[in-house]
Formats: structure tokens, C-alpha cells, sequence
């Protein structure tokens, strides 16, 4: 069988560019410009998918992208296959391969079907009401059967190999939608020299008119007439079109997000070409040209593959060249259908009736098509069809006087077009915040006043008539480029010579039934499969709100937004409640309008690209030295430096003892560091930090720490003071931006007289830890002549200087206990000074050491990390640093906050040292401690374990604690209890090892 | 981060800019005004905008802030010319030359490759020569100063070059499609 | 995402801002002379109105500076932003409903 249904002469595909594909592993022939719907339509393939709860054979209902059906999966393998995209957007290349969906185990027969013979057991919030118990069994019977059943498609479970562009883009006007009120609107901002986006969501620009046959303006074809205006706009450097674009969101402040697709139509891409961009485009103005989509008929049957929208068949005639079926039977409320029977009897479809469900249907349409010989049948409505994979009746009935349905009669057809009358595409103003009002005489929402700086133009407002479509495009493009500041002006204008006056009527809700119909395989939402009665149900049981309807129901929850059910589902609700359609009100449109891969909104970053890899200028010899990394914030840390076969435990415990024993370096570069100048300098340090800074003098340091106005600690580091006016402060290596923040908050805030300035220097300065009892042995010979025995740069100095040369600014500090330096040199030379330090160490045994070391070296000590024993609710004497905190200040940033009552109660939790009975047992970070063992459950517990390390030194495990009254409870015994079994501590002093400092004055 | 940096795609160059030492010079505006006179500018520049003279580019990065970059052989002078003139005033001058590096962009395809990085207005009317701005790069920051009609320079924390060349490297295989 | 008018930079997006919580919000000259009461209610007690909001925004990845502003909470419009220091300025009926649309 090949293309029996294509109607040669018809349509913008190219009839001598055969194209082949595969659906469920079928090979099929279509033609250049087709999309996977036509193609196989072409071939009088109308089963397309299964529905997603009863899984009911289903067809192309549409033509563009509110189909709610033909869900395919494109592509194959484990990372390459996308799922659920509408075959009616999905073009056709050269060996694509789909399949369909739902369905098992095969699309013309599948088990999952036995659902619809359940229905009357589906009903509206069926989930709610029948899994609420046993609760046990939701996540372990009901959810898996029911995510077995249902779902859409299957998500790929590899990596996506492709990649994604990001670009921000900025213009004068914006136009979404290039159908005819589109290019009016982005040709009369282009004349007037805007920057304009005209982005559209299809292949090709044109909109309603590529599939009008009718329509002339200016004396041409309206298909001509497209392409003056795309070549007109081609020429206008001011101007980008951008097509397979969608714009799926609008944000605030008129930041509009589009989705580009540039592979997807491609059998062979370009190397290096990025499957989709994601544009996101700041506008000063927005000409919304979204267009309106035509309604479906909701009856008995109405999902049967074969019945479709009226204005799709017309589209898959005129655009693609195909016939949908042999035989139509038209279901309408609307004019325009009668176009449709008129194309399609042109093309030799038998039209077989036009059942229009309005009593008297007259106009020019109606009458060409009487006059075509067409049978029309006034007050006719439509009971229900029948067929299972293919539509194979109908039932049609007269509505009586009355208001009840007359006796139906069977009509043979394989192609059932309905038309409700059309609703316009307003997703795009809803989501800008733009208020919608009804319009009485269209019976639908129109956009109201606009909240941002858009209008809406075209028939996505109700405007129909073709040549108010083009004025009403051109005047919003022109007023748009005039809001935007550009000189005014003349609009385009054109005359539409022939064109079909637009549909009047339209039906909104379930329609009539016979007897006490109900309507149980009524669809109302195809996707998510509810019906009519669903809609009614939930009335019925009480829900009034439509947004709790549409939640009960699911109807309008599925991918496809609700395009196709909402106004209907609104109409079945109103009428179910007694109550006018806009006195019921509408749900709210959310993005994105039609669905948008994952990868286009990660775009770069993914992989190496995610988050800034920030990497010390020492990071380098580091991975030459076989270093194990950690992330620290955005930093890479170098975290041991294993030797031979040694785990962390192992490298941990040599690069401790070598420290202890001898000389370590560390690249402590990330220390977040600020410079802090100025004549108020001194006092503005007063302000910021508990401590005292108005006697340290120059050459001197000083351990700082920092609340917040709350009193708890913040953050912590040395400072050193440079000059009088100058000093050198260091954050914790994740703390920096933030302590900079906040210290520009209080400098440009509360204290704008103060003259002083903040700069970060964090980058500037690589910095070099040298630890241990031989660190001056080594270091001396290296900085070219300056002092730094003990009595010249006692512990808690800094000194400024060169080594090798290279200008330095000298620390003497120490978070090891031991004799210590940190060495800050521009970064440039840090690894070349790092290296000229390794050599000199080599006769000292001098060991790189990582952060996983430095941990345990500072736990010995008792020095806390910020953010490991503190956790934003510890103020400086729970974590043990009272003594910092300056008595004589008047003011200090948590001064007050300390004063308060509750900041100083006996029982908040302190900082303690733990030790275990057994030397070997490390407890876990986090574990929490209470007093009795045989405490009933829940316990009371008195704190938690924040650091806990096995000490090389000691020959022991360790522990730092935060623990209710901790400091009273030293000596006493408390308990961790772990799954099975409770182990029991000691509280000691927070300091393990040389409690006196003896080891740092040296 | 190897110290010299280079890619070059169709349309799209990057490279590490020539060396200059760095300082952060920040005050009240009419000290701002004074260092620039001090530096051979007749005025401090607007906000957004540079002024060069001499060894010497200024940068105009917040009301208080001026990025200064000096021809290494003549930084002594000016350092001490500014120096001379700042004598008394309060102020903070700050070296960070090695805290940033400079990257030099240039070709066709900048534009659009920046665009996949900031949010702001790349185009030349909205983005003139000589405008320099901080901004967000990506996750990162950095200073985007115009050079050119397809030339710009980014001043960006040293640890931030190999994300935001990755990123431009990307962006810029992307403009081209 | 937000557009922003920095009085120093013009115009930018959300994403190189912070926002700084309730502006006008002066820290007490002498904190030790508040009663507890007193402190806490500066400390804490935020104004959170449906409508018009005096908040502060820092230009953190642009010029650094702090700003206040005057948005409309329920729409996100921003009727105008002015420098640390100013007051908050007075707002005539037909700006607020402007805000408020
Ligand atoms: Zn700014």
C-alpha cells in the first residue's frame, strides 16, 4: 500500500521527494513536507497510539501541536528515543523510525484495553477514593501496577548525546505566531526599523493560510501572499524569523522563553549542530498572534481513530496532499466546516452528510455547499460513533423542537469531522498575568486588559475575518514598534479580495443524547482520558470550583494543557452546576505550552560546564602528586595524597603524624581573603567582628569571628593588620561571598560615612600552609633574608617580604597546633613558590597534606569549622569562643542579640570533647547523645556528635560534640545510640592534644 | 589554569590578553575624579564607561569603583602619581593582578557567544565601544568591556577562565547554526 | 525574570540581583539601650503587605551597590527604584494603580 490516500496536485509537499519510515517497525512512504501524521495518513493509517488509562486505540485528532493523541516515540536506543511527541508535529525525514505508544502488547490489539470494559469502575477520582487503604499498599501494589499502565511513553535512560544552545536575545517587538495576523504584525514593526522576533511553533510560516485554497489578497493566492511578506521580511536586516520555534513561556517583564528545534526534521544534521535553543527574549513589546484552534464535538465515541477536527482534514488536504478518509460525515455548529466538506468534495471525498447542529444554518458556505449538491441536515446532532481502530459508523439524530433527540440513524462513513466552533489561543496572555473576559456573542475567553506590555492581535482575540485578521496584525505591530520608541509608522495594508466570511456558532460542552445517555465514553480530554461523565460526576459530588474539578477530574492536567478540553470540560461543569460558562471561570494556563526538553533548559550547563570548576593555581601539582579531590562550595580541594595503595585512613593517618612529627604543606589558596582599607578601617572591623581591633598593631593577627545581628556565629578566620589603615581578612573557603555581602550591607546601609572599602582578594593571593616543628627550618633559606625566629615573627604576626624574589606577605599562623606559616604570594607564582618550598622540605621529610588531615589536626586542637560545629543557632561561647568576644566594645554586630536572656540559658548546647571507651570506635558525624541508655522512646536528646575523627597522634578515636549544658557535664558519661546497639562516651575538654599551646610558641 | 589561554573557532577567537597590572581603586566620586586627574585623565569615567591615557585604562565598575589596568611599564609612575594625588584623601587602592585574568574575544560570532552567557544587551547600540559592566557570565562573574565593533575583553577571577572559555567555546560552536 | 533599573547600571535582569529584605529599616544607634522587646521587633517583625513594598535589592554581580526599591507585590511592577539614604518617596494614586495592575 503506498500513499492510496495522497491526492496528487494537492498540498506544499514535494511529490518527487519520496521519503521512507518506519512506524512500530513498519516501513512506510511519505513525501518532503510531510509530518509523521500525514505520511501516515497517507497511507489510511489512522491508529496512532493508546490513551493513557482506558488505553483505547486512538488517531490524529488534529494538526499542529494540540494534539492530544498521536503521541509517538522518534528515534531509537536508550538515549536517542524521545517520547511523546505529536505526530502531528514530528516531520519526516529519511529513515525516521517511530513508534507507538501505550499499547502492549501491540498497537491493534493490547491487553491494557480491558480498561475501557472497567470504565464504570474508573470513575472521577477513582485513585483517591480506592487507594487511601491499606496505606501500605500504595507505594508497593496500587502505585507500580497503575505507573505500569499508565504513563506516557518511556523517558530515555541514557545520556543525552546531544547538546543544547542557550541564548538571550533582546528586541523591540516580539511576535509569537506567524499565521496571517503574525506576519502582518511583524512586517509593520520591521518597516518602522524595530528589532523584531517573528518566532513560529511549525516548519513553515503561514499559519491557517498555508491550508486555504479560498482566500486571495491583493489578487493572489494567500500562499503567495505569505511568501512576499517572509521574502519582504528576509530582506529587513532588523528583522529574525525563527520557525520550529515555540514560545512556551511568558515570564515576568516580558521575558519570553522560545524553544528552538534545529535537528529534529533532519535526517543527517551538521556536525556540531545543537538539537534545540533555547532563546530567552527580554521584548520591549509583545505581539501575540497565537491564532485559535477549533473545538472538538464531545460525544459517545468521539476518540474513535477517523474522527478528527473539521479544519485538520482541511489542513492535511491542502497542506500535505492527503485525504483522510473516503467517505465524511461533518459534525458542526460552525460555518467553517462547510468549507471543509467543500475542499474535500473537490477532492473527491464523498461528503456523505453535514449534520450541523444549529436549527437553520444559512450563510454563503451553507449555501455553496447545498449548491455542491451536499446533503445538509439542519438541527442534526451526533449520538455516537462506531468502529474500534477505525471509525466505521455513525449514529446521527434530528434535535427535536423540545430540546430532546429524536431517533438516530446509522450512517456508514470512515471519516467523522467535527467542529465546535473555535476557541482562541490565549495560553500565552494568561501566563503574562493578562486578564481574560468573555465575550458574550463568540462565547469563549478573549484576552482582557493586558497586564504587561503586549497585545494580542489576530484570531487568538476573536478577531476571524481574514481581512480584519491582517489590519488587526499590522495595527498591533505598528503601535507595538511606536510603545517601543520607534518613530511611527504607516501600517500595511491589504485588501482580501475572496475569502470565506468567518464561522459563526460554535457548541460548548457534551452534546445532546438520547434517553439517559451518559455519556461514560464521552471524551473530554483525550489525553488524560476523561469523559463527560467524569466532569459530571464530580459536580455531582460536590466540587463547585472548576480548578477543584480540574484536579479531581485530571481533565486539562495532561501535556497538552487542556488545549482541546478545556472550554468544553468548563461547558459540561457549568451546565452540570446550573450556572452561565463565565460565571463558572476558567483554570490557569501554565507553561510551558507545549511540552520542552529537559537538555534545552540545562542547555551548558551539564558536565564539566554545570557549576565554575574552581581550581587553585596549586590544583595543578596536586593532581601530579596523585591527590584525591574534594568539592568544597565550587572549589576543588585536594583531600590526601595517597601513596602506593593507601586508602584515605591510611594516608589520613601518615599525613598527620608527618605533620606532627615533621613539616606538612598545604594549598590553603581558597581561604577566602578581603581586603579591607581605609581611614575607618579599625573601626569598621570593630563593628563587624566580636573581637577587639583598636590595639592590634600593625604586623600583627588576630583570630576574628563573626555573628550575624542574631548573635550566632557566622563566620570565622585571621586577620592580619597590613597598615594602619589596611587589613588582610580571611573567611572560610565557602563563607567569602557571603561575609563580603554582608559586610557591604552594613557598610552601605547603616554606615555610609564610614570611609573605608571592601575588595575581595580571595584570587589574588595563592596561599601555601607550611605546618609542623620543622616548618621555619625549611622556610627560613627561602625568603630572602627576612627574620622569622621566634622572637622576630612570634606566633600571631605576619610579615611582608619576598620569597625567591617573589613579593610575600608572611603569616605566622597555625590551625594545627604546630609551628606554622601561611605564605600568600600573587598567584601566579604560587605553584613555582609551592615548588620551590617542596624541594627545600625534601631533607625535612616535608609531606603534602590534604583537607581530610587538616580536619583531624584542628579537631585535636579543638578548633571549630564554622558550619561543622556551628550551625546558625550557636552563638560564640556555645562554640567554645567566648574568650573572642570583646567586653569593653559598645557595639558589635550581635552584641545585643547575645545580651538577650535566652543567649546566655545554663542548657544550651556547648561544645564538648567525646571520648569512647574503645579507642578504636569512631563515632558517626551527626549521631545524637542522651543520658540514659534505657531512656523510653522518643528520647530526649542532649546534643549531637559534629566532628569525630580516629587521631594518629592520640593513637585514639575523637570527638567534638555540641551538647545541653556541656561544659557542666564534663567527666560524665552520655550515650549514642546506634541501630542495635548504644555506645557510650565520655565528655571531656574540647582540646586533646597540647592543651597549653606549648607547641605554637616556638 | 595554563596561564595562556587560546581557541579559535570560525567567527570566534579567544585569547589571553597582554599582560597589565590590576588595582581596585575605590573612593567617594570626586576622589574617583581627582585619581583620574592624577592619572593624566581629565575625569573619572561615567558609570559604564572607560577612559584611557597613557600606560593607563580606567574602568568605571560601580559609583565608588574603578577597575585600573597599567601598561606594566608604565605602572610605577602612574602608581606614584597616583599616590601623590590620593596623599590625605581617603580611599582604597588595592592590587588584584593576578586575581583576574583578561581574556580578548573577537570575530563575528562574539556577539552571540556572549549572549549565551549574559543577559544583557550585547548589540552595539545598546552595548557601545567602551562601555565595560560587571555581570553574570554564566554562574560566574566577570567585567565585559567592548574593544571593538566584534572585539570585546573580559576580566574575570582567574579560577572562573576555564568555565567561561568552556562556555564561550560551546556558545560559539552553537552561533554558528 | 524580572527587570531591574539599578539607579547607577539602568536596566538589568533579576539575575544579577539580591534582594535585601524591608527597606527603612534603621539599625538603632545604640543597640544596648533597646529593651529586648525593642530588638526583637527590629530584628524580626518584617512588614509583609499585598501591595506596595519599600525593599532594598544589592546590584551584587554589577556595580555592588545596594538600592531601594518600591514594588507592588501582588504584580511584581516596580514603580521605582532610588538610592540608599533617600526616603521613601511619596507615590500618587495613578502610580500605585499602575502597580497594581
Ligand atoms: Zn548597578
Amino acid at each position: 500500500m503506498s500513499q492510496a490516500f495522497r491526492v496528487p496536485g494537492r498540498g506544499r509537499v514535494d511529490s518527487a521527494r519520496t521519503v521512507s519510515f518506519t512506524f512500530d517497525g513498519r516501513r512506510f512512504q511519505g513525501l518532503a513536507g510531510d509530518t509523521l501524521a500525514s505520511a501516515l495518513l497517507a497511507n489510511g493509517h489512522h491508529l496512532m497510539g493508546r490513551s493513557f488509562k482506558y488505553h483505547r486505540p486512538r488517531g490524529a485528532v488534529s494538526a499542529g501541536s494540540d494534539e492530544p493523541n498521536a503521541l509517538v516515540a522518534v528515534g531509537s536506543g536508550p538515549a536517542l528515543q524521545t517520547p511523546n511527541l505529536r505526530a502531528t508535529q514530528v516531520e519526516l525525514y529519511e529513515g525516521l523510525a517511530a513508534v507507538s505508544q501505550n499499547r502492549f502488547p501491540c498497537l491493534q490489539f493490547d491487553f491494557g484495553a480491558v480498561n475501557t470494559l472497567a470504565a464504570p469502575l474508573l470513575p472521577a477520582g477513582f485513585y483517591y477514593k480506592t487507594f487511601m487503604w491499606p496505606r501500605g499498599f500504595w507505594d508497593k501494589v496500587y502505585e507500580p501496577v497503575i505507573r505500569r499502565a499508565a504513563g506516557l511513553g518511556v523517558a530515555p535512560t541514557a545520556p543525552d548525546p546531544d547538546h543544547y544552545a542557550f541564548q538571550y536575545a533582546h528586541c523591540d517587538v516580539l511576535v509569537a505566531g506567524a499565521g496571517p495576523a503574525g506576519l502582518a504584525a511583524a512586517l509593520a514593526a520591521g518597516r518602522s526599523g524595530a528589532r523584531v522576533i517573528l518566532a513560529d511553533e511549525t516548519a513553515e510560516a503561514g499559519g491557517s493560510l498555508l491550508s486555504d485554497r479560498t482566500s486571495r489578497i491583493d489578487g493572489r493566492p494567500a500562499a503567495l501572499w505569505v511568501a512576499d511578506i517572509l521574502a519582504e521580511l528576509a530582506a529587513l536586516p532588523n528583522v529574525r524569523v525563527l520557525t520550529r520555534c515555540t514560545a512556551f513561556n511568558y515570564g515576568p517583564h516580558n521575558m519570553v522563553a522560545l524553544n528552538q528545534r534545529l535537528t529534529e526534521h533532519l535526517a543527517d544534521p551538521a556536525p556540531g549542530m545543537p538539537r534545540e535553543r533555547l532563546w530567552q527574549v527580554r521584548a520591549k513589546e509583545v505581539v501575540l498572534a497565537a491564532g485559535a484552534l477549533e473545538r472538538p464535538l464531545v460525544f459517545e465515541g468521539n476518540d474513535r481513530p477517523g474522527v478528527m477536527l473539521a479544519s485538520a482534514a482541511r489542513t492535511y488536504l491542502n497542506r500535505y496532499g492527503v485525504a483522510c478518509g473516503k467517505r465524511a460525515v461533518i459534525v458542526t455548529a460552525d460555518d467553517s466546516a462547510y468549507r471543509v466538506a467543500l475542499d474535500l468534495h473537490d477532492a473527491g471525498v464523498t461528503v456523505t452528510a453535514i449534520a450541523d447542529l444549529r436549527p437553520a444554518p444559512d450563510s454563503a458556505l451553507v449555501r455553496a455547499a447545498q449548491g455542491a449538491g451536499l446533503t445538509v441536515l439542519p438541527g442534526t446532532t451526533i449520538q455516537r460513533a462506531h468502529g474500534s481502530t477505525r471509525v466505521h459508523s455513525v449514529e446521527l439524530a434530528r434535535l427535536l423542537p423540545d430540546g430532546s433527540v429524536g431517533r438516530g440513524q446509522r450512517w456508514r462513513t470512515d471519516l467523522v469531522l467535527m467542529s465546535g466552533g473555535y476557541t482562541p489561543s490565549v495560553h500565552l496572555f494568561s501566563q503574562s498575568r493578562g486578564k481574560l473576559v468573555f465575550d458574550e456573542e463568540l462565547g469563549v475567553y478573549v484576552p482582557g486588559e493586558p497586564a504587561d506590555r503586549t497585545r494580542s492581535s489576530g484570531a487568538c482575540r476573536g478577531v476571524y475575518r481574514l481581512a480584519d485578521v491582517l489590519a488587526d496584525g499590522a495595527a498591533a505591530g505598528a503601535a507595538a514598534a511606536a510603545a517601543a520608541g520607534l518613530a511611527a509608522v504607516q501600517a500595511p495594508s491589504w485588501s482580501v479580495d475572496v475569502a470565506d466570511e468567518p464561522g459563526r456558532g460554535g457548541y460548548v460542552g457534551a452534546l445532546p443524547r438520547r434517553g439517559k445517555g451518559l455519556l461514560a465514553m464521552a471524551f473530554v480530554d483525550f489525553q488524560n482520558d476523561v469523559t463527560a461523565k467524569d466532569v459530571k460526576l464530580a459536580v455531582r459530588e460536590g466540587f463547585q470550583s472548576i480548578e477543584h474539578i480540574k484536579r479531581y477530574t485530571t481533565t486539562g492536567m495532561a501535556t497538552d494543557q487542556g488545549k482541546m478540553s478545556n472550554v468544553n470540560a468548563l461547558g459540561i461543569a457549568a451546565d452540570a452546576l446550573g450556572r452561565p460558562v463565565e460565571k463558572v471561570g476558567l483554570t490557569t494556563f501554565r507553561p510551558p505550552f507545549t511540552p520542552v526538553t529537559f537538555g534545552a533548559f540545562a542547555s551548558h550547563a551539564r558536565g564539566d560546564l554545570f557549576d565554575p570548576d574552581r581550581r587553585t593555581p596549586i590544583d595543578s601539582w596536586a593532581r601530579a602528586h596523585g591527590a584525591v579531590f574534594e568539592d568544597v562550595s565550587l572549589w576543588r580541594r585536594a583531600r590526601y595524597f595517597p601513596r602506593g595503595s593507601e586508602d584515605m585512613e591510611a594516608a589520613v593517618r601518615r599525613e598527620c603524624l608527618a605533620v606532627r612529627g615533621g613539616v606538612g604543606i598545604f594549598d590553603a589558596s581558597t581561604l577566602g581573603k578581603i581586603e579591607i582599607v581605609g581611614p575607618d578601617a579599625a573601626t569598621f572591623m570593630n563593628r563587624m567582628y566580636v573581637n577587639a581591633w583598636t590595639k592590634l598593631g600593625v604586623g600583627k593577627c588576630r583570630y576574628g569571628l563573626m555573628c550575624r545581628e542574631n548573635g550566632f556565629v557566622y563566620d570565622d578566620g585571621v586577620v592580619g593588620r597590613i597598615a594602619q589603615d589596611r587589613f588582610h581578612v580571611t573567611t572560610t573557603t565557602g563563607g567569602a561571598p557571603g561575609v563580603l555581602a554582608m559586610m557591604e550591607d552594613y557598610l552601605q546601609t547603616e554606615w555610609p560615612e564610614l570611609d573605608v572599602w571592601l575588595t575581595s582578594t580571595t584570587e589574588e593571593w595563592a596561599v601555601i600552609a607550611l605546618q609542623g616543628p620543622k616548618a621555619r627550618e625549611v622556610l627560613a633559606p627561602l625568603v630572602d633574608g627576612l627574620d622569622i625566629s621566634a622572637g622576630a615573627l612570634p606566633h600571631m604576626s605576619l610579615a611582608e617580604g619576598t620569597i625567591g624574589g617573589v613579593p610575600m606577605r608572611l603569616f605566622r599562623v597555625s590551625f594545627t597546633g604546630e609551628l606554622g606559616f601561611e605564605i600568600n604570594v600573587p598567584a601566579r607564582h604560587g605553584r613555582a613558590v609551592w615548588e620551590a618550598i617542596w624541594d627545600a622540605g625534601q631533607a625535612a621529610g616535608i609531606t603534602p597534606y590534604g583537607t581530610e588531615t587538616m580536619h583531624v589536626l584542628r579537631a585535636e586542637k579543638g578548633y571549630i569549622i564554622v558550619g561543622q560545629e556551628t550551625d546558625g543557632t550557636a552563638t560564640p561561647d556555645d562554640a567554645g569562643c567566648g574568650w573572642a568576644v570583646s567586653k569593653a566594645k559598645a557595639d558589635f554586630v550581635g552584641k545585643r542579640s547575645l545580651a538577650l536572656p535566652a543567649m546566655q540559658a545554663p542548657d544550651r548546647k556547648q561544645l564538648v570533647g567525646l571520648l569512647t571507651e574503645a579507642p578504636w570506635e569512631v563515632l558517626e558525624e551527626g549521631a545524637q547523645l542522651v543520658a540514659r541508655p534505657d531512656e523510653a522512646i522518643p528520647m530526649r536528646t542532649l546534643g549531637h556528635v559534629s566532628s569525630s575523627y580516629f587521631s594518629a597522634t592520640l593513637g585514639r578515636s575523637i570527638a567534638l560534640a555540641m551538647v545541653a549544658g556541656g561544659r557542666a557535664r564534663e567527666g560524665e558519661t552520655l550515650y549514642v545510640p546506634m541501630e542495635g546497639r548504644t555506645i557510650a562516651v565520655t565528655v571531656t575538654k574540647p582540646v586533646f592534644y597540647d592543651v597549653e599551646g606549648a607547641r605554637l610558641n616556638v | 589554569m595554563s596561564d595562556t589561554m587560546q581557541l579559535a573557532r570560525s567567527g570566534f577567537t579567544l585569547a589571553t590578553a597582554a599582560d597589565r597590572r590590576r588595582f581596585v581603586l575605590q573612593a567617594r566620586p570626586g576622589t574617583l575624579d581627582a585619581a583620574a586627574r592624577a592619572l593624566g585623565l581629565a575625569e573619572a569615567p561615567a558609570m559604564l564607561a572607560t577612559a584611557s591615557g597613557g600606560a593607563v585604562t580606567a574602568l568605571r565598575l560601580g559609583p565608588q569603583e574603578i577597575l585600573l589596568l597599567l601598561d606594566p611599564a608604565g605602572a610605577g609612575d602612574s602608581l606614584a602619581a597616583l599616590r601623590t594625588g590620593l596623599d590625605a584623601v581617603a580611599h582604597s587602592l588595592v592590587e588584584v593582578s593576578d586575581r583576574q585574568v583578561g581574556l580578548d574575544l573577537s570575530g563575528a560570532l562574539v556577539e552571540p557567544a556572549l549572549a549565551s552567557l549574559t543577559s544583557i544587551d550585547v548589540a552595539l547600540p545598546a552595548f557601545p565601544v567602551g562601555m565595560a559592566t560587571r555581570t553574570l557570565l554564566g554562574k560566574a562573574d566577570g567585567v565585559l568591556w567592548r574593544t571593538g565593533p566584534e572585539q570585546f575583553r573580559l576580566e574575570i577571577w582567574r579560577s572562573f577562565a576555564p568555565y567561561i572559555s568552556g562556555l564561550l567555546d560551546e556558545a560559539a560552536r552553537d552561533a554558528a547554526f | 525574570m524580572l527587570l531591574i533599573r539599578c539607579p547607577y547600571c539602568g536596566d538589568r535582569a533579576e539575575i544579577e540581583f539580591a534582594n535585601g529584605g524591608e527597606a527603612h529599616i534603621a539599625r538603632p544607634a545604640d543597640p544596648m539601650t533597646q529593651t529586648d522587646e525593642e530588638w526583637a521587633q527590629y530584628l524580626y517583625m518584617r512588614d509583609n503587605p499585598k501591595g506596595l513594598i519599600a525593599e532594598r535589592w544589592r546590584h551584587a554581580h554589577g556595580c555592588n551597590r545596594f538600592f531601594n526599591a518600591l514594588r507592588d507585590t501582588r504584580t511584581d511592577r516596580f514603580v521605582t527604584t532610588y538610592e540608599m539614604g533617600q526616603p521613601r518617596p511619596e507615590i500618587d494614586a495613578a502610580a500605585a494603580a499602575e502597580a497594581a495592575r
